[in-house]
């Protein structure tokens, strides 16, 4: 897990033939169209279920009907999940390119955690019980968790090593004031263990509004920070004889997968292997190039969050599993398939 | 390190290579383990000075003591120390074989193997004190069980051993998530202090299971170690010296497993031993390679230590050990961090 990139995946920053790029853009396209699909389908499919008409019907035409109410819950949830799913892919790249590390994920540097003892506070000390209340405290703490792992890991030279300890360290004494909390406080427990699953099923226009400035914030710095990260992935000394600032790419990278993160989560509880997945199945597709990684993944990650989230609504009928866990079951095999495929010298 | 190795030579041929430092360290954590252990059983509603326990322990004090002693905090305290033990040793090995100080059994999942087993017995049924213990035995051994065959290809490499855990602990981590929110409240109550791990109420019938099963492990693993240095020079260097790499980490990782799924059995998933016991006794004995014996050594200590901070430390309220580890563990790494940043190192 702690380990650099292999050459090949570090090589070849240089402009890509240009049937090669044709290509790319070509499989951007056909992933936007995916993604239309998968949102219709979001949108259609559930407890009822709506013809395309009634979705059209809903989305344009809205004059009050059964359908067009449905429609609009549905659409308020589908949203918040194109969001978070964009903005967990986005932050999975980011962190990945930034810790050198292809398996690096917002979990392993402690960000949920952060999130997720902020919650806890808000709840059990606070007083705070609605979602748009503790929204804020879980952007604050995953923010000040990013910092301290920041601080603590790489202030001056950030290792992968010592991203990672510093994150898992922040995690398992947070982890240890949540749990502490929870036995203390049955109220807390009653709420946050339906936090913690992670779920799309809370989702209002007032969340969106709430989150949406440090989403788009976040997907700007992230995709800005394409080209100083691919020089970074040549190695340090070579970035630096290039002319890149290593400091402030580092920063602003953790930075971007900070307020991605800290927001998302904030929004839907902890969701994993979405940043951890997505970014790691385009690589291989793409090549090393994080011009062409990011946007994938921005596009492809809210693929995979609103299809779980589908997923869980028509398995689990008339009740739903929520998309935390299915995401978690969907993308553990595949995680698993990935790892047992790349050669031994590669882990 | 070279001027504190001794050789032990038997006029038979035999030799065993000693490491000074290393076995100061082992005896004076098992004095320390030991200590703890007299002041633990001393505290409580019912204080019993030092020398009162010892003189109870040696079959001399006066009935009231006698069943406080025996019947009540005795067997906590060895569960306790065994506990320690075995998630020492089981991280060290664990640590030991992925050659990754964060392939700890926390970091693979077993705990959280254990943790599902549990969970389905107390939501699903409300089972009893022993079936919950049965249950998480079941989760954590299929766990390992599962991670080994998902890593294995034509032989289990470190790295994948520990990302295979990763993706195996991510999904019982949701399946968790999943049984609390279809539990009712007092059964979530219930798993919650379950999953934080905690000795509260444990007595004879846990002690002698564990007991039993440290004693056939302990021995079995520590005859084996021998190998497992080697294999620190990577697997090709190892077969040359002629170690049967598979046999030997299927063994050990066997070992571990049973030696985990067992501690967590009995007390939960308490955090952070297995993870830290190894590091803390690395860095005392200054010695290279899986330290097993101090790890073992640590492991009880540090346990017996977190029990009696948390009876202590919280005033009337008493909260589970785990959530002592749990939060000591996580000071320890960050101070770890602080220090070695200043220090320049990592």
């Amino acid at each position: 897990m702690l380990v650099e990139s292999p050459p090949e995946q570090r090589a070849e920053t240089a402009p890509a033939p240009p049937t090669r790029r044709a290509v790319r853009a070509f499989g951007l396209l056909l992933a936007v169209a995916i993604l239309v699909l998968v949102a219709l389908a979001s949108i259609a499919i559930g407890a009822k279920e709506l013809s395309l008409g009634q979705v059209w019907h809903g989305l344009f035409e809205d004059s009050g009907t059964y359908g067009d109410v449905v429609v609009a819950e549905r659409l308020s949830r589908t949203v918040l999940g194109l969001l978070a799913g964009a903005a967990l892919g986005l932050a999975g790249a980011v962190l990945q390119a930034l810790t050198r590390n292809p398996l690096a994920d917002p979990g392993l540097l402690g960000i949920n955690a952060g999130a997720s003892a902020a919650v806890v506070t808000a709840i059990t000390y606070f007083g705070v019980t609605s979602l748009s209340g503790y929204v804020w405290f879980a952007f604050f703490g995953a923010a000040a968790v990013g910092a301290l792992v920041w601080f603590l890991g790489g202030s001056r030279g950030a290792t992968p090593v010592r991203l990672a300890l510093a994150g898992t360290a922040i995690s398992a004494a947070l982890y240890g004031y949540l749990q502490a909390v929870m036995i203390m406080d049955e109220a807390a427990l009653g709420k946050m263990r339906f936090w913690t699953v992670g779920s799309l099923s809370s989702a209002t226009d007032s969340t969106i509004t709430q989150v949406l400035p440090f989403l788009l914030t976040g997907t700007v710095l992230a995709l800005a920070l394409a080209r100083p990260l691919n020089a970074m992935a040549m190695g340090d000394d070579t970035a630096k004889a290039l002319g890149a600032d290593l400091n402030r790419t580092r920063a602003l990278s953790m930075l971007a997968a900070t307020v991605l993160c800290g927001a998302a989560t904030a929004a839907c509880g902890p969701i994993v292997f979405v940043g951890l997945m997505v970014p790691h199945v385009v690589r291989s597709f793409t090549g090393p190039d994080l011009r062409w990684i990011l946007p994938y993944a921005a596009i492809l990650s809210p693929v995979l969050l609103l299809g779980a989230d589908v997923i869980g609504r028509i398995v689990a009928r008339p009740s739903e599993l929520q998309v935390g866990i299915v995401t978690a079951i969907l993308g553990g095999p595949v995680f698993i398939f990935l790892v047992r495929r790349r050669r031994t010298a590669q882990l | 390190m070279k001027t504190t190795n001794r050789a032990v030579r038997t006029p038979g041929g035999l030799s065993l290579r000693l490491d000074v430092r290393a076995v100061t360290v082992v005896l004076l954590l098992i004095v320390a383990a030991l200590v703890a252990g007299v002041v633990l059983i001393g505290t409580g509603d019912f204080p019993i000075p030092a020398a009162d326990v010892l003189r109870t322990l040696a079959g001399e004090g006066n009935p009231g003591q006698e069943f406080i002693v025996n019947e009540l905090r005795l067997p906590r305290v060895l569960v306790g120390l065994l506990v320690g033990a075995s998630l020492g040793l089981g991280g060290a090995l664990f640590q030991a074989i992925s050659r990754n100080p964060l392939g700890s059994p926390d970091v693979l999942g077993l705990g959280q193997g254990a943790t599902a087993g549990a969970l389905v017995v107390i939501v699903l049924g409300s089972g009893s004190a022993n079936e919950v213990a049965a249950g998480a035995l079941v989760g954590g051994l299929a766990t390992g069980l599962a991670i080994y065959v998902l890593a294995w290809k034509r032989g289990v490499h470190g790295y994948r051993l520990v990302l295979v855990g990763i993706g195996v602990s991510a999904i019982v981590t949701a399946v968790n998530g999943y049984l609390l929110t279809k539990s009712d409240i007092v059964d979530a109550a219930r798993a919650v202090v379950w999953m934080t791990g905690s000795l509260d109420g444990r007595d004879w019938d846990q002690v002698w299971p564990l007991l039993a099963l440290t004693a056939v492990l302990v021995p079995l693993v520590l005859v084996n170690a021998r190998g497992l240095r080697m294999m620190e020079m990577g697997d090709d260097v190892s077969y040359a010296l002629g170690v049967r790499v598979e046999r030997v980490r299927l063994l050990l990782m066997v070992a571990a497993v049973l030696l985990t799924a067992s501690a967590t059995a009995a007390a939960g998933p308490v955090s952070f031993v297995a993870l830290t016991a190894p590091q803390l006794a690395r860095r005392l004995t200054r010695s290279p390679g899986p330290n097993l014996l101090p790890s073992l050594c640590m492991g009880a200590a540090l346990l017996v230590v977190a029990d009696w901070v948390s009876q202590r430390a919280f005033g009337a309220e008493q909260l589970p050990v785990g959530v002592v580890t749990g939060v000591l563990g996580g000071v320890y790494l960050l101070w770890l961090l602080v220090s070695e940043r200043r220090a320049g190192r990592i």
